[in-house]
């Protein structure tokens, strides 16, 4: 609380959170593109979003889908070469997108941090944890020595770092990973912000620690009645913990929806093959995971129509042609499709595909499992013993265990 | 409005205790609560500097604390000619001999050396302070910057250093060891700047870099406080075969007669002064002594530089 508090004196020019009108974030038409010699890659095209404070938004996608680089778009902290980027990014009512990078160094830290994807390399290697702490509350709210130590080992404590006294004199190299990610989100939350970007703080860890890092933010947002943007390509991961979720693909924002929502109403195929891709634990085992086949589209030159239409199996000619606008479909509920999930048109569609023999749609439309689905053929080592005949020896391999997790 | 709950806010800073446990922390043994940082006694050879870096280190302290005391001790003077013992081997009174003036060589090699070494550390903290900050600027900032930096260093660098530095000395007499220092450093500049350079791209585009920047580091910051500590232990290492190889063009140029007037003893000037012909064939010692002390020196550096190589080599390993 009292590193809120600071926060506020130390950055006078933002309005109080508690006093501000509208959303804490608005995102409009955010445009980012990478120029290389075949030509500008647009990693994000054409975002539109708006956050409320103290809530959490997800961001969902495959790999490549701009999710990252929408997070850095939203901060600014893009490379000075080679980018073009347009749009605009309002944060507490300021425009940070004409900021000059003085005031925008204002703005990190103390009112938007992220925490990082690796928590392996976002640590300086060579320099004392409670260094890298200390430096952002010396540096960003003015604390003298004394005072910058106090407050980063009762912030070690706050998330959950036992003995941190000891660990303000280890170096990353010393600390689990787990351990890092917590020193990171420390280092984060230090000089009290009140959005905090999380880009895939997860990706690096154990699933049990996963667990426990994705708690110690929430636990933070709360305590700090802070934002949160949480990136991630799981959507398991963000289902417990976002009040809205936008799913991302191929640059944009293919279906934004409140949590509950978006998971009982899916409207964009996108959105459906996500969740079907999610491995269940009543699957019997073998089964094949029902992957979306196909990869992401060129950012170079995305197809004219629908981006997902390559690999959507209720893709019609339309799609193809035609890319088709944002569509509300309830509250806050918005989508991109023009045969959304559960309409009588996306079941013709998709029955229309079926009898066309389009492939991605007789596997889409194939049972999980049983005779349609193939089974899968796993090397014995990979796959649970199989009770009709005897397993055929072989010669035990170290990287088999690996790649049977 | 935020005038009292900061101004309330502060003294719960001072008050905090020790170490206060989270509600719900798991209260660890203690165990684990000893001193982390401690080495286990069979740590791994290369964590360590090792004996042959401490060696080399005394003997250069040893060599430079020498020459910093040499008015001190009580040795003849470097330019005192004794012509009751001219080109005379090791005695008591003259423990390394004299020359073919006469002149006692141990003091003329300590009073050399103080010449030499100046020239070498000078020279390379001259193009550290050049050549390093511009390295890591170049290397951090990239874009123009990087660009004109590195242009520069290529338009120094193809000069070669010895002739340059001869071309310098005739038009800017009399040669003094402070012009020379500055000579040397500004030829040690490029090559200086082109290893800070690459060490510092290599941690430029590092997470951590940008984790920095993105707590509102500003670029001057970025690199003094998470640059500079990666950077270092490489520039170091460099840095001492640099004062090495300064000390060995020195010699050179002694050599060819356009370091410091004589009588004025560098170690290159004792060398030169005793290779001569005649005297090398009356006293070859006095050519040896000096010899020894910058080969002894050299290695030393080199060795030193090569265990602090090996030492801070950081290596991220992910397991």
């Amino acid at each position: 609380m009292s590193l809120l508090r600071r926060t506020t004196r130390a950055t006078a020019s933002f309005p109080d959170v508690a006093q501000l009108e509208g959303p804490l974030l608005e995102v409009r038409d955010l445009r980012t593109a990478f120029c290389t010699p075949r030509g500008a890659v647009r990693a994000v095209d054409g975002v539109t979003l708006s956050l409320e404070r103290g809530r959490t938004l997800g961001i969902v996608g495959e790999s490549g889908s701009g999710k990252t680089m929408l997070a850095r778009s939203i901060m600014g902290l893009l490379p000075s070469t080679g980018v073009e980027c347009s749009g605009s990014v309002r944060f507490a009512g300021t425009e940070l997108r004409s900021l000059p990078p003085a005031a925008l160094r204002q703005v990190w830290g103390t009112q938007i941090a992220m925490v990082f994807q690796d928590p392996m390399t976002a640590l300086n290697p060579v320099v004392r944890v409670g260094r890298q702490l200390t430096e952002a509350l010396r540096l960003r709210l003015g604390l003298d020595r004394r005072a910058a130590y106090d407050t980063a080992v009762s912030l070690l404590a706050s998330v959950g770092i036992p003995a941190p006294e000891l660990r303000m004199r280890a170096y990353p190299h010393e600390l689990s990973g787990g351990m890092r990610q917590r020193v990171m989100i420390a280092i984060a939350l230090a000089c009290g912000p009140r959005l905090l970007l999380a880009d895939e703080p997860t990706t690096g860890l154990d699933v049990t620690v996963q667990a426990q890092i994705l708690d110690l933010l929430d636990q933070q947002r709360q305590e700090r009645s802070m934002a949160m943007i949480l990136v991630t390509h799981d959507l398991g991961v963000v289902a417990a913990h976002t009040d809205a979720i936008a799913v991302m693909y191929a640059g944009r924002i293919v279906e934004r929806a409140p949590t509950a929502e978006l998971f009982a109403h899916t409207r964009m195929p996108y959105t459906e093959a996500l969740l079907r891709s999610i491995p269940r634990m009543s699957d019997p085992p073998g089964v094949r995971l029902r992957t979306i086949p196909g990869r992401p589209p060129d950012l170079l030159s995305p197809p004219p129509g629908c981006r997902f239409a390559p690999r959507c199996p209720y893709a019609q000619d339309r799609c193809h042609r035609e890319e088709p606008p944002l569509r509300t479909a309830g509250p806050d509920h918005e989508f991109r499709c023009w045969y959304p999930v559960g309409s009588d048109e996306a079941a013709a569609a998709l029955a229309r595909n079926v009898a066309a023999g389009m492939p991605a749609a007789v596997a889409f439309a194939a049972p999980a499992h049983g005779s349609g689905r193939p089974v899968v053929s796993a090397p014995p080592a990979a796959g649970p013993p199989q009770a009709d005949g005897p397993a055929p020896v072989r010669v035990p391999d170290p990287d088999d265990r690996r790649r049977a997790r | 409005m935020h005038a009292g709950p900061a101004g309330s806010a502060a003294p719960s800073h001072g008050a905090t205790s020790p170490y206060v446990p989270p509600p719900g922390a798991v209260d660890l043994p203690a165990v684990l609560a000893v001193e982390p940082h401690t080495l286990p006694p069979d740590a791994p050879a290369r964590r360590r500097l090792g004996p042959v870096f401490w060696t080399c280190a005394a003997w250069v302290a040893l060599m430079v604390a020498l020459a910093a005391a040499a008015p001190l001790l009580h040795l003849p003077k470097p330019n005192f000619q004794n012509y009751s013992a001219i080109n005379s081997g090791p005695s008591l009174h003259h423990l390394l001999g004299t020359d073919e003036l006469g002149r006692d060589l141990l003091s003329r090699i300590v009073w050399g050396s103080r010449v030499s070494l100046v020239i070498g550390f000078g020279a390379i903290a001259i193009g550290m302070t050049l050549g390093g900050t511009a390295g890591m600027v170049a290397g951090y900032l990239g874009r123009w910057v990087d660009s004109t930096l590195n242009a520069g260093s290529f338009v120094i660098l193809a000069f070669p250093p010895l002739l340059a530095i001869m071309v310098v000395e005739a038009f800017w007499r009399p040669v003094a060891t402070w012009k020379l220092i500055v000579m040397f450093g500004v030829a040690a500049t490029p090559q200086l700047f082109r290893v800070v350079r690459a060490t510092t791209l290599s941690f430029a585009t590092r997470e951590f870099v940008l984790a920095a920047r993105a707590l509102g580091a500003s670029p001057a910051r970025v690199i003094r406080r998470e640059l500079l500590p990666n950077v270092a232990p490489a520039a170091v290492s460099f840095a001492l075969i640099g004062v090495a190889i300064a000390i060995v063009l020195e010699g050179s140029l002694a050599f060819l007669g356009l370091s410091v007037s004589l009588p004025t003893a560098s170690l290159g000037n004792v060398i030169n002064e005793a290779a001569q012909q005649t005297n090398l064939q009356a006293n070859p010692l006095a050519a040896v002594w000096p010899s020894l002390y910058i080969f002894l020196l050299l290695v030393a550096l080199n060795l030193m530089a090569d265990r602090l190589q090996a030492r801070f080599e950081v290596r991220e390993v992910k397991l």
